[in-house]
């Protein structure tokens, strides 16, 4: 294991992000208060409770989830995309170093600062409404699966992407659609039924549910699928990088 | 001594079946320094690209230092710094962590007093803490050399260093890659300015084509296969060659001397001879010079026989 070098590359990539630390912050709290004045004051004022939860706390796990997600995507596609797009891969192609070894360093570092916007944006909903975490270990297992496993996601679509238009499509057309029909703002038992069955394909409910799990205890979906869902994408992720590096696809001609 | 660089039959197709590199041997010597020369797409980069890793080999193999590139490519990669053609820096960077970064990328500790002997000897020491979008054309030049050289490396490529640079960089470059030479690291540059590479190289291998068509030392390269002329300036001028030696293949230049090209490797040139016909016609001496071809005409020699062939055939 070439450990200097993952540090090198992590702590790069954080460097980077510590540089724009208050842009990097202030958008999603900034967004995510938004929500919570649109959705929790304004709608949440109509709702009340879902299924014997306060409305704005209902929305907290999905307000996260949905920063989490795109914060994951975002970073980790700039991460590759930007030394693609500059030249530099150059060096990272030709240096000492395995598959796992640059994966660790640049998903790694976009799947910290997911995790440390996710954490963020709960402080910020605390301050609006009360909060109770069931399961605090759930919670963060939970935070730090979505987060590898959508950082590597994003990395993915990086190296794919071969324009900037390109890296910013996936997060607005597939993320942000999948997340606000994924039960974010709303329990998949409101929808009518034959809706209910079509969200089962959405992969964002196995996530929002799970998480929403470790937080209330209840859940759209049993926890034991979350976890299976959240594994599967995981899983197809690793096996799409391996097959990138393999061929070399659009990365090693 | 085994070289620090063998090259096995190497070939690169791409997808879209071009082939880039039609089985090259090579062998490279450590502390030499070796230039490619060679036109546009002759395979110089792909070659390159394929030894430091960038880009897949389809088949053959290459080892430096006795490690195989894929088998063993973590041993054979450390050994190497390459100095990519293209500008490409982190521009938000500093110069510092930019260097820093690349040694930590190659597995090597952080040692503080290398990075900054790096940085001083390409005198960006002053400039170690300015954002690297600041620097001029060169500075940035000198940060890819500091970032190849950062994890200490017994072998450099350099792929074009001096493409359009300006003369007083491209002089800076050559006292750069001497000191390097002196320091004892072997030197790979791509170049297609012939005098760079006769400047700078020991040896000189010319690819075209896909194919290292000669690799040779620079100064035998130069004595085998390069002609001289004899002009000679005649104290009054003639308007024709005396037929002797027209027989001997003495032409009239258009600046009136009397011009006789001869093969330095052959074992009689015919000087003496050419001599003496011009005392017996009665001509007198002005001046005599000569003047040797450079690497440029063999270059275009070579490159152009291979079309040549090819058309042929």
């Amino acid at each position: 294991m070439n450990f200097r070098a993952i540090a090198a590359i992590y702590k790069f990539e954080m460097a980077r992000t510590f540089r724009s630390i208050f842009q990097s912050v202030i958008s999603p709290v900034v967004s995510t208060s938004l929500y919570f004045v649109v959705f929790g004051a304004a709608i949440g004022s109509r709702i009340e409770t879902v299924e014997g939860i306060q409305y704005g706390a209902f929305i907290v796990p999905g307000l996260m989830m949905l920063q989490m997600l795109m914060q994951s995507v975002t970073n980790a596609a700039l991460g590759i995309y930007f030394p693609k797009f500059v030249g530099t891969v150059y060096e990272v192609l030709s240096a000492p170093i395995s598959v796992p070894e640059i994966l660790l360093g640049y998903v790694g570092a976009a799947a910290t600062k997911a995790m440390m916007i996710g954490l963020i944006i709960l402080g910020t909903a605390g301050l609006f409404v009360d909060l109770q975490i069931a399961h605090p270990v759930a919670m963060i297992a939970f935070m730090l699966l979505t987060c590898i496993s959508f950082s590597l996601f994003g990395f993915i679509i990086g190296i794919w992407a071969g324009n900037f238009e390109q890296l910013n499509l996936i997060p607005m057309l597939v993320i942000t659609p999948l997340v606000f029909l994924g039960g974010a703002f709303y329990s998949i038992s409101m929808l009518p039924e034959a809706w209910q069955t079509i969200a089962l394909f959405n992969p964002v409910v196995y996530l929002v549910s799970g998480f929403r799990w470790a937080f209330f205890s209840m859940s759209d979906v049993a926890v034991g699928y979350s976890l299976l869902a959240i594994a599967a994408f995981l899983a197809f992720c690793i096996a799409t990088i391996t097959w990138i590096f393999r061929t070399g696809w659009k990365l090693r001609v | 001594m085994a070289p620090i660089i063998s090259v096995n039959n190497l070939t690169k197709t791409y997808d879209n079946g071009f082939q880039a590199l039609k089985g090259v041997d090579l062998d490279i010597e450590e502390g030499e320094v070796l230039a490619l020369l060679g036109p546009n797409g002759a395979g110089k980069t792909t070659l390159i690209s394929i030894i430091c890793g960038i880009a897949n080999k389809s088949e053959g193999s290459v080892t430096v230092g006795g490690y195989d590139i894929t088998r063993d490519f973590r041993k054979a990669r450390e050994l190497i710094g390459l100095v990519p053609q293209e500008m490409s820096v982190e521009v938000f960077e500093k110069v510092i962590s930019t260097v820093k970064f690349s040694r930590g990328l190659f597995g090597k500790k952080q040692d503080d007093a290398k990075i900054e002997q790096i940085l001083r000897d390409l005198t960006l020491w002053d400039k170690k803490d300015n954002r690297i979008r600041e620097l001029s054309g060169g500075m940035k030049r000198r940060v890819m050399i500091a970032k190849a050289l950062s994890h200490e490396p017994r072998v450099l490529f350099l792929d074009e260093p001096t493409a359009g640079v300006d003369v007083e960089l491209r002089k800076e470059m050559w006292d750069v890659m001497r000191a390097l030479k002196k320091s004892g690291v072997t030197i790979i540059l791509t170049t297609h300015y012939i005098e760079e590479a006769e400047a700078m190289a020991d040896r000189v291998g010319v690819i075209s084509n896909g194919e290292l068509l000669l690799i040779e030392d620079t100064d035998t390269l130069m004595k085998s296969m390069g002609k001289k002329v004899l002009k000679i300036e005649l104290d009054e001028p003639v308007t024709e060659v005396p037929p002797a030696l027209a027989e001997k293949g003495v032409v009239l230049s258009p600046t009136g001397t009397l011009d006789y090209t001869y093969d330095t490797a052959a074992q009689q040139t015919g000087i003496t001879d050419v001599l003496a016909d011009l005392r017996a016609a009665g001509l007198k001496l002005a001046d005599l010079s000569t003047r040797q071809s450079s690497l440029e005409d063999i270059f275009v020699g070579l490159v152009t026989d291979q079309k040549t062939g090819e058309n042929a055939a």
